[in-house]
């Protein structure tokens, strides 16, 4: 009896629970600081997690598609690198295709060993993660990049502007948010990806192409991490070489809170967004109610817990795991 | 039955292969691009490329534990700088002023505690959520990084206490004391995997948690001690590293995850569990540390180091697929 109330109730919460848990924490800073419902802060908020929140949106179909994506960090500071490097030398019309070419040669070369070749993600990303540091340095020399003529070129368009009164990196994370819960839920390749991500065997006997769609997940991973360091690199006009390191854990810790399982197959776009933003606000909100900043940490660790803990819980009918 | 024991001692000693492949090389290569006068293979170098293998390796091997046990923990580096805060600050307290030098063996004692409590932790929650391992200590990772930020904000801590820096700086028999403490390590963390009920059950437990299950082994106990464990090296690790530094910054131990977890491969133990050994480990963290002195030697900078290491990982991965080749279920994390 209790256990079905439990399942009904949970039931609920889960299918609903982040949306709940995100409600709750918002009601929450709101009562406590009104400075927290400001336009403004709620604005800044969302910019400063877009970059977050750009690279969140590629690995959520890695993370449905069963894979994982370690390697977005590095990558992500490689492209910053690259375009700001090549701004100066061949001009910004030509160096941001250039370094989107070079950034999805890397999540090409990544999804062929994960898709084609069947390697484990995990490893291969690791790999990578080392190996695009690696090329990252050996690009720069290990010195910090900087653009010479940070007045007179239009690069910071992509980080510093407003549009409408919107800042530009909020639209370019809405914007590609609704092209890719568009790709993820109302196309075939978006069908692809859950069947790949749920039951690898079974797509494959289905007629899936497994290796293709999971090699264009990490396309499409690695187009949204140049997205990332465009923004990173047109916010700053300058980077050091690790401006990307460890967002790969938090990327992924945005994700698994939006409620895509590692296993793959479920999680979906607009989750991820809630993700990231929880994240954003639970930081923000527990700066402006007086408690220290790495406390963020703490709360983060807490609740990606007890998120996957409830996910979990719902579906076994128990709060408790039945091992022994 | 026979050709499979064959075929992981040929894998077991593939990494010893590796090794010698490297040191031929980085002998030979050394003698004609190296900067300095000294042979890379002098027993002096060799005898401090071991000394700073010390720290990755020891927590390395509780690693392979966790990992033989079908669990994985990302943890590890925010233990080992959490560990260091502790040990270092506890010094300071006034409550151990009267200890004198006495006060070393409980600074000691106390990271040893917080390590293990911190594994502690980490082992319940794996086992009474039944939430997957990764994703346990990824929280982990960024929840024990707050603490260690909490304690001291962004500056680092320091205490000298010039006795405990002779301590660990002493080398009884001409052996470095970290090098020491790493082979004990490796003598106990090898008894326990291969000659206790607790190893045998481990390797069980990972190799197939079902049928462990149903054999009536407790899995949840099992998985918990190697948590502890894994803490306790990591704290072990951080002891015999900052001891001797004397201080610690709050960014010290990240990425250390993924340095650990890419030497656990490289010796080739298994991410699914149920396969590992002890010894390849070894091989795996010295491989690593061959390879970043080793080009460090011949002039190449980090930046090639990395991407070598990155690439090395990717083809063993490779390799071990080729020769290999098994059923779907390898494919999922």
């Amino acid at each position: 009896m209790a256990d079905t109330t439990l399942k009904s109730v949970g039931g609920f919460l889960a299918r609903q629970g982040i949306l709940v848990a995100f409600a709750v924490f918002m009601i929450g800073f709101a009562l406590a600081n009104e400075r927290f419902v400001d336009i403004d802060n709620i604005l800044g908020v969302i910019r400063s997690s877009a970059i977050l929140g750009v690279m969140a949106l590629g690995v959520t179909f890695v993370v449905i598609s069963g894979n994982l994506d370690l390697s977005v960090g590095s990558m992500m500071s490689f492209s910053t690198i690259v375009v700001l490097d090549l701004h100066d030398k061949i001009g910004p019309e030509l160096a941001i295709p250039a370094m989107f070419g070079m950034t999805l040669a890397l999540g090409a070369l990544i999804g062929f060993l994960v898709g084609y070749l069947r390697l484990n993600s995990l490893i291969v990303t690791l790999g990578m993660l080392s190996a695009i540091h690696g090329l990252t340095l050996t690009y720069s020399g290990g010195k910090n990049m900087d653009i010479d003529d940070k007045q007179g070129t239009w690069f910071g368009f992509f980080g510093q502007d407003e549009v409408l009164g919107m800042p530009v990196p909020i639209l370019i994370f809405v914007l590609l948010a609704a092209v890719l819960t568009m790709l993820l839920a109302k196309t075939p390749f978006g069908r692809k990806v859950y069947a790949v991500g749920g039951n690898g065997v079974a797509a494959t006997f289905s007629g899936i192409p497994r290796a293709r769609t999971v090699f264009f997940c990490y396309i499409i991973s690695s187009f949204c991490v140049a997205t990332a360091g465009l923004i990173q690199a047109s916010r700053s006009l300058g980077s050091q070489n690790t401006v990307g390191q460890g967002l790969e854990l938090e990327v992924l810790a945005a994700v698994i809170l939006g409620g895509a399982s590692l296993l793959g197959g479920s999680g979906t776009v607009i989750k991820t967004v809630i993700g990231v933003l929880i994240l954003g606000f639970i930081q923000n909100g527990l700066l402006l109610i007086g408690l220290e900043f790495y406390f963020q940490y703490v709360v983060t660790w807490a609740i990606i817990i007890l998120a996957v803990w409830l996910d979990i819980a719902v579906k076994r009918g128990h709060l408790w795991s039945p091992i022994a | 039955m026979q050709k499979s024991v064959l075929k992981n001692h040929a894998k077991e000693g593939a990494i010893w292969g590796f090794i010698v492949l490297e040191l031929i090389f980085f002998g030979i290569a050394g003698e004609y691009m190296s900067m300095t006068e000294t042979a890379f293979l002098a027993p002096d170098n060799m005898i401090l490329l071991l000394k700073q293998s010390a720290p990755l390796g020891i927590i390395a091997l509780g690693m392979t534990i966790v990992m033989i046990n079908g669990n994985i923990d990302l943890s590890v580096g925010a233990t080992f700088a959490l560990c260091a805060i502790v040990m270092l600050d506890s010094m300071t307290w006034p409550i151990l002023a009267p200890l004198g030098d006495w006060a070393i063996p409980f600074a000691w004692g106390l990271a040893l505690l917080t390590g293990m409590l911190m594994g502690l932790i980490n082992g319940l929650i794996v086992w009474k959520t039944g939430v997957d391992a990764f994703i346990v200590t990824l929280g982990a990772m960024l929840g024990f990084r707050g603490l260690v930020f909490m304690y001291n904000g962004e500056q680092p801590t320091f205490h000298l206490n010039w006795t405990m820096v002779d301590i660990a700086e002493s080398a009884p028999l001409g052996i470095p004391l970290p090098i020491l403490v790493f082979a004990v390590c490796i003598a106990v963390v090898w008894w326990i995997m291969n000659r206790t009920v607790h190893g045998r059950n481990a390797y069980a437990i990972g190799d197939n948690r079902e049928a462990a299950v149903n054999a009536g082994i407790k899995v949840g106990p099992h998985m918990v001690w190697n948590y502890v464990l894994i803490g306790f090296l990591a704290a072990l690790s951080s002891i015999t590293f900052y001891s001797e530094s004397g201080s610690v910054n709050p960014n010290d131990g990240m990425l250390y995850e993924l340095w650990i977890i890419t030497a656990v491969v490289l010796g080739g133990t298994k991410l699914t569990g149920g396969r590992g050994s002890i010894i390849a480990t070894v091989g795996g963290i010295l491989a690593i540390q061959l390879m970043r002195k080793g080009l460090g030697f011949i002039g190449a900078d980090t930046a090639m180091v990395n991407l070598v290491i990155g690439s090395i990982l990717i083809a063993v991965l490779y390799l071990d697929r080729q020769l290999n080749r098994k059923g779907e279920e390898e494919l999922k994390i």
